[in-house]
Formats: C-alpha cells, structure tokens, sequence
C-alpha cells in the first residue's frame, strides 16, 4: 500500500518535473514550429542564474536572509532567460520561420556556443546548489511514505506556471494576438497586428519558463553546462506526445510519459523503463500521429 | 534580394561560431610555439589527451591541469634528459572514436614520445588497439575495473583489488552484510558488481538489490523507493559523473541519512564533493588511494603548489594525483633508460619507485599497474575526506584477481 502511494506520488512528480521542461518548448515549438534545440541551454541559463542569485546572498546579505534567496531566484531566473529568448529571436530565429530544419541546425549551433561559455564562466564541473533550508525534508504522510517538500514545492510551482500560461494565451489581450498570429499570420498581420512583436514576446516567455524550470532543477539534480542535453529529449517527446499547439496536450503528455516512466522503471529497470516508454510513444503515434490532442485549424493543415 | 542579404548574415554567425569554437585549440598551439622557441636545442613531445569538452569535461580538465603543471614543474628543474617537455594537448571531446583518432594523430603526426590520457574505460578501450598498433605508450590515471593489461598502456589507477575488493570486505566487517548495489549502465559498474557479487557469495555477504541507471540519469525517486522497500545496509555506489549529484540530493529528501544506510563510493572524490554539495554527502564513504588530506610531506607541497597555480578554491583528487604521477614516473623512466624510446621506457619502468603524493608507488614489472595504498575515507562537512582505514602498505596490483580463488570464473570469462 504505502509503495503504491510513494510511486503514485513519484510519477506526478516527475511528471511535474516533465512539464516545466516541456512547457517553454510547447510554446515555442508547439505553437511557433520553431525546432528551438538550444531550449536545453535556456534552462541551464535559469539554472546558473539560481546558483548567482545563490552566491549574491551568501556573500551580501546576513546569513539569515540566505535561505530566501530562491524566493529572488525564481524571477531572476525567468528574466535572464526571457532576455536570453529576446535577442535569440531577434538575432536569429526571426529569419529562419518556416524553415524547421534551418532553425534546427542553427539553434543547435548556439546551444553548443551557450554551453562553452558557461562552461568559459563556471568552469567544466557541475557547481553545487544549496537548497533553502524551508525547503529540505519532507512530509510524513503515513507509515514510510515521506513526501519531499522539493517535490511538493516543484508540484505547485508547475501549477502556478500553468495557471498563469493560461492566464495569458487565453484572457489577456496579448495572448489573443498571439493565438491569431499562430494560427493565421497573414490574416492576424492584415488586421493590423504586429506580428514581428507577438513572435519575439511568445518565445522571449517561452524561453523565461524555461529558465524557471533551470531554477527548480537546481533542487534535484545536477548543474553543469551539459544539463540541458539531459532534458531536451524528454521535452521534445512530451510535446510531440501531447500534440503539437495546445497546452492541454502538453500536461497530458507529461502526466502519460511520467507516470508510466515511473510504473515501468518500478516494475523493470531504469534502462529497460526508459526504452518501454519510448515504445510506447512510438506505438501511440503510429496509431495518433496528431499526438493526444490534435489541434484543428484549416491554416495548419496544409 | 532582402532574403539573400538574412542569409548571408545567418552564414557570417555561423562562421563566427566556428571560429569561436577553434580558438581554444588556438591557445594550445601557441603556447607550444612559444614553447619550443624558448627551450633551446631539441624539445620532448607529449601529448595530453583528455576530455576538455562534452560531459566528461567536469572530470578530466583538472587531470589536464595536474598533467600540465607536473610538466612545468620538470621543466623548471631543467626538463627531462637535458630537454624540455612540449605538451600538445587535444581534445577527446567526450567521445571514445574522437580519442582513437587524437590518440593516432598524436602518435604519428605530432611524434610525441609518450600520452597521458583518458577517464571513461571506453575511451582506454578505443585507444588500445590504436596504442597497441602505433607501439606507443599511453599513462591511464583512473581507477577502472581491471581484467584487462595491455603492454602499451602503463596503469596510474587502482584497479579492483586496489579499491573494490577491500572496500566491500571493510564494510562487510563494519557496516553490515546487505548490500544494495547501485550503478551507471555501462562497463565498469558492471563489471565491478559482478566481481561484488562473487565476492559477496564466499565473505557471506547477502545481495538485496541492484540497480542500473543510464548515464546522466536524474531521477531517482523509483531507484530510492526500491532501496527503501529493499532495507539494505550498505548502498555500493558505482554510479558515474552527474548522476550522483541527483542520487545523493534525492536520497536526502527522502530522509534516508547516512546514519540509516551506509553509502560507500567508488566514483565521488573532492571534486565531485564540491559540485554534489557536502551537506547531502557528509557521512558517506568513498575508497581511493589518495585524498586531499592524506598525510605525506610531498602531498604538502603538491596540494600547495595545484592551489597556487589554479586558484585557493580547487582542490586535488585521486585521479588528478594518479594523472601527476605518471608524469613523474614517465619523466623518472626516460632518466633511467637515457632514452624516450618506447621500449627502452617500458623496461626502465620496470619497478620503478616513486615517493608521490599518496606516498610510496611502484610499478609492478609484470602487469604494468601501480603498487598502491588502499584508502576509506568519510566526507567531512569541509569536502575533505577523513581517512578512517588503510591497508598500511601499497597492495600489489592483481588486475586479473588471480590471487582471489572466488574470482576465478571472472577473469576465465574475461
């Protein structure tokens, strides 16, 4: 019983973790076909922004202020990022539309370049993140199962993020001009909408989500200039599972690629897991090439 | 027209990148220009072949640095027969064929008279035949899984007598009889617990669990469930690179401390400390054969001499210490045989004795490894290890375990 509990509550953690990732990515490759390979580099931006904002308070504020410092992270993280996103699309992506192997190539290239550099500035080994003391341990919920705060706290955090993503596409006005513009270009730019401006917003915030999801994997895993490769194949095939251009698609790729991760890896290995999973997509998208959630527009089935 | 004049810039940052990406190696050649110029009459060629770039990078830049300031040390003390060594450095990127073809270039188009290099068993293992073929001469530094001797490749690490084989008896007689064995999928760790396991079955050990992960794995939430439901006493820890970083973080969260189950390491020395984080791994173990903190006057002066060149903040390790031996040993060799000839080296290294930073080493004739001492070290909260037991003397290399009767099938399997 207690084992069933623990691994229920594992797979919609590493879900959690799956969609954070993805869901920068579902922005801008989901809705913008942008195949943006430096995604990967985004986070590790969020990721080493964190550990800064870390040793700026280890360094200037008093020692009891220090365990506040990822309350700072968090937006800091998202705003390095958000600006890293704006000159990447102003600077490159912009003239690559259309072109999804070109961008493929080219957004590889930098990402390759993003992680020399921090590798220039932080050196080749991983550097160590502090956890804020409110956040170690966890909760006892009964008998063995012990609830990890970082898990509980990534949990929410992804909600919050997914609340306000919604916010945003679907009742501001901004996030209207952004759906028309993906949906239909020509028609949204006929009405007046600058659409140069939606492109550069929509992956400057796709790109700041990814700099968030950096930030919470400073609490779990490792941080070095190669972090990014080890999640840009599972953000990939969480939106491509979903469905290519709806956010609903995106959590439920996560949730399906999470939890039967965790299933197979508790009744297999991690390796042999791994490999069911992707059979299991491979499968499902024979049957469902559209993905879970398969978006209907006339401008994109050409 | 506007499309072309976009596409021609797009094609100008990518050049850019690339010339971007070459100057590191830019760096290399001239230093060695500058090099070669200075040292007057002839100069000695080695090559240094590590993983500068790709996820191997973390570990073996620093290998690089030790190798690089054994170098310069030789050469302030006038070089080696009268000559100074000229490192040319490359790059193996991570990438086991990237070494075979850098191993092949340094041997015959740079001319270098020996190479220092390697980490993963992969990479050894691309650069064998290449060394073999080539007859040159390469110095491993790590501690690898044995069952293997090759008469061009000189061993600087532990193999397994010298790290795992103790280590699991230690524990056995201190910590507990069941063992939870944890590894990265690939070569070593395999190997490594499949020699645990026979050595389980006859030191009457008990096997609760293993576990492999895929390199660069970071979840870990199932394996730690599993070690739960499995209640070991001992965790065998043979997991490579990032990956322990994720291990050691979740494992604390799920509020399993040091105290509950011992974790014993084979691949997490004080560098590996430093981007862990020392408050999820104070308490655990690790066996090496040399630490940081390892009492030897020429340890003093080594650490010392790494901090001043590289900064107060890095620390040595292990393999940096093993890649800085075979430097000095390779150096004490040519000495002795008057020559940089390969095969005169090979004969004049022949129980080679070297007072290094662990202390004494030597080079056992037979199976080209080291005689060294055996170290179990507890992380302290500073980074640095304690030693809390050693084998007193430097243990005779046994790669093959022929002088363990339950390791006879292993090394027949070979």
């Amino acid at each position: 019983m207690d084992m069933i509990v623990l691994q229920l509550f594992n797979g919609i953690s590493v879900s959690s973790i799956l969609l954070l990732i993805a869901l920068g990515l579902a922005i801008t490759f989901g809705l913008m076909k942008v195949i943006n390979m430096a995604h990967g580099e985004l986070i590790m931006i969020g990721a080493y922004t964190a550990y800064v904002v870390q040793n700026l308070f280890a360094s200037y504020m008093p020692d009891e202020a220090f365990g506040w410092y990822f309350a700072l992270a968090i937006p800091a993280s998202f705003g390095v990022a958000f600006v890293f996103g704006l000159v990447l699309e102003m600077g490159l992506i912009r003239f690559l539309y259309g072109r999804p192997l070109d961008s493929l190539l080219a957004t590889w290239g930098v990402g390759l370049m993003l992680q020399q550099i921090a590798r220039s500035i932080f050196g080749a080994p991983n550097v160590g993140v502090t956890s804020p003391e409110w956040l170690n341990g966890g909760m006892t919920v009964f008998g063995g199962v012990v609830l990890p705060y970082k898990r509980l706290f990534i949990i929410g955090l992804v909600l919050l993020c997914l609340f306000a993503m919604y916010l945003y596409i679907y009742r501001s006005h901004s996030g209207r001009r952004m759906r028309a513009v993906m949906q239909n270009r020509e028609m949204a730019a006929c009405l007046g909408i600058s659409t140069r401006r939606v492109d550069a917003v929509t992956f400057a915030i796709g790109s700041g989500i990814a700099g968030i999801a950096g930030c919470a994997l400073t609490l779990i895993g490792p941080i070095g200039p190669s972090i990014g490769t080890y999640y840009i194949v599972d953000a990939f095939m969480v939106v491509v599972l979903g469905g290519v251009g709806k956010l609903v698609g995106t959590v439920f790729g996560a949730l399906g690629i999470g939890m039967s991760n965790t299933l197979f890896e508790y009744w297999t290995t991690a390796s042999l897991g791994k490999v069911l999973v992707f059979l299991c997509i491979v499968a499902f998208l024979q049957w469902k090439p559209m993905g879970l959630v398969a978006m209907r527009s006339r401008s994109l089935d050409n | 027209m506007g499309k072309n004049v976009w596409k021609s810039g797009v094609f100008v940052l990518l050049a850019c990148m690339l010339v971007l990406a070459g100057c590191g190696k830019n760096e290399n050649t001239a230093a060695s220009t500058n090099a070669s110029e200075s040292g007057g009459g002839e100069d000695i060629k080695v090559g240094i072949l590590h993983s500068l770039s790709g996820t191997m990078a973390i570990s073996e830049v620093s290998v690089k640095d030790a190798e690089m300031m054994a170098i310069d040390e030789i050469n302030a003390k006038g070089g080696v027969l009268g000559k100074k060594l000229v490192p040319v450095v490359e790059d193996g990127a991570s990438d086991w064929p990237t070494f075979a073809e850098k191993a092949r270039k340094l041997i015959s188009e740079d001319e270098v008279a020996t190479v220092f290099g390697g980490w993963t068993s992969s990479s050894r293992k691309a650069m064998l035949p290449v060394f073999e073929e080539l007859k040159g001469l390469l110095w491993y530094p790590v501690q690898y899984e044995g069952l293997e001797q090759s008469p061009y490749i000189m061993y600087t690490g532990a193999t397994t007598n010298q790290q795992i084989v103790p280590a699991v008896s230690w524990l056995l007689e201190n910590h507990g009889k069941k063992f939870f064995l944890l590894g990265s999928d690939y070569v070593f760790p395999r190997t490594a617990n499949k020699i645990i396991k026979e050595q389980l079955k006859v030191e009457s050990g008990e096997l609760v669990g293993e576990e492999y992960t895929p390199l660069g794995h970071t979840d870990y939430a199932t394996v730690i469930a599993k070690i739960k439901e499995a209640k070991p006493d001992v965790i065998f820890n043979t997991l490579n690179g990032d990956s322990n970083v994720a291990f050691f973080k979740q494992m604390k969260d799920a509020g399993i401390s040091p105290d509950d189950i011992t974790t014993l390491s084979v691949s997490v020395a004080e560098e590996e400390i430093r981007g862990i984080g020392v408050d999820v791994l104070a308490g655990t173990y690790a066996a090496w054969n040399y630490y940081q903190t390892t009492d030897t006057p020429a340890n003093k002066t080594f650490v010392e001499n790494y901090k001043k060149k590289y900064g107060e903040d890095r620390v040595t390790a292990d393999p940096i210490e093993a890649g800085y031996d075979a430097v000095y040993l390779w150096a004490a060799a040519v000495e002795k045989a008057g020559s940089t000839d390969v095969e005169k080296v090979k004969e004049a290294a022949k129980e080679l004795e070297w007072d290094a930073p662990e202390g004494k080493v030597k080079i056992d004739g037979e199976t080209q490894h080291l005689y060294k001492t055996v170290r179990i070290g507890e992380v302290q909260t500073d980074g640095q290890f304690k030693e809390v037991w050693n084998s007193g003397e430097p243990v005779k290399p046994d790669p093959y375990l022929k002088g363990y009767e339950w390791a006879a099938s292993l090394s027949e399997g070979k």
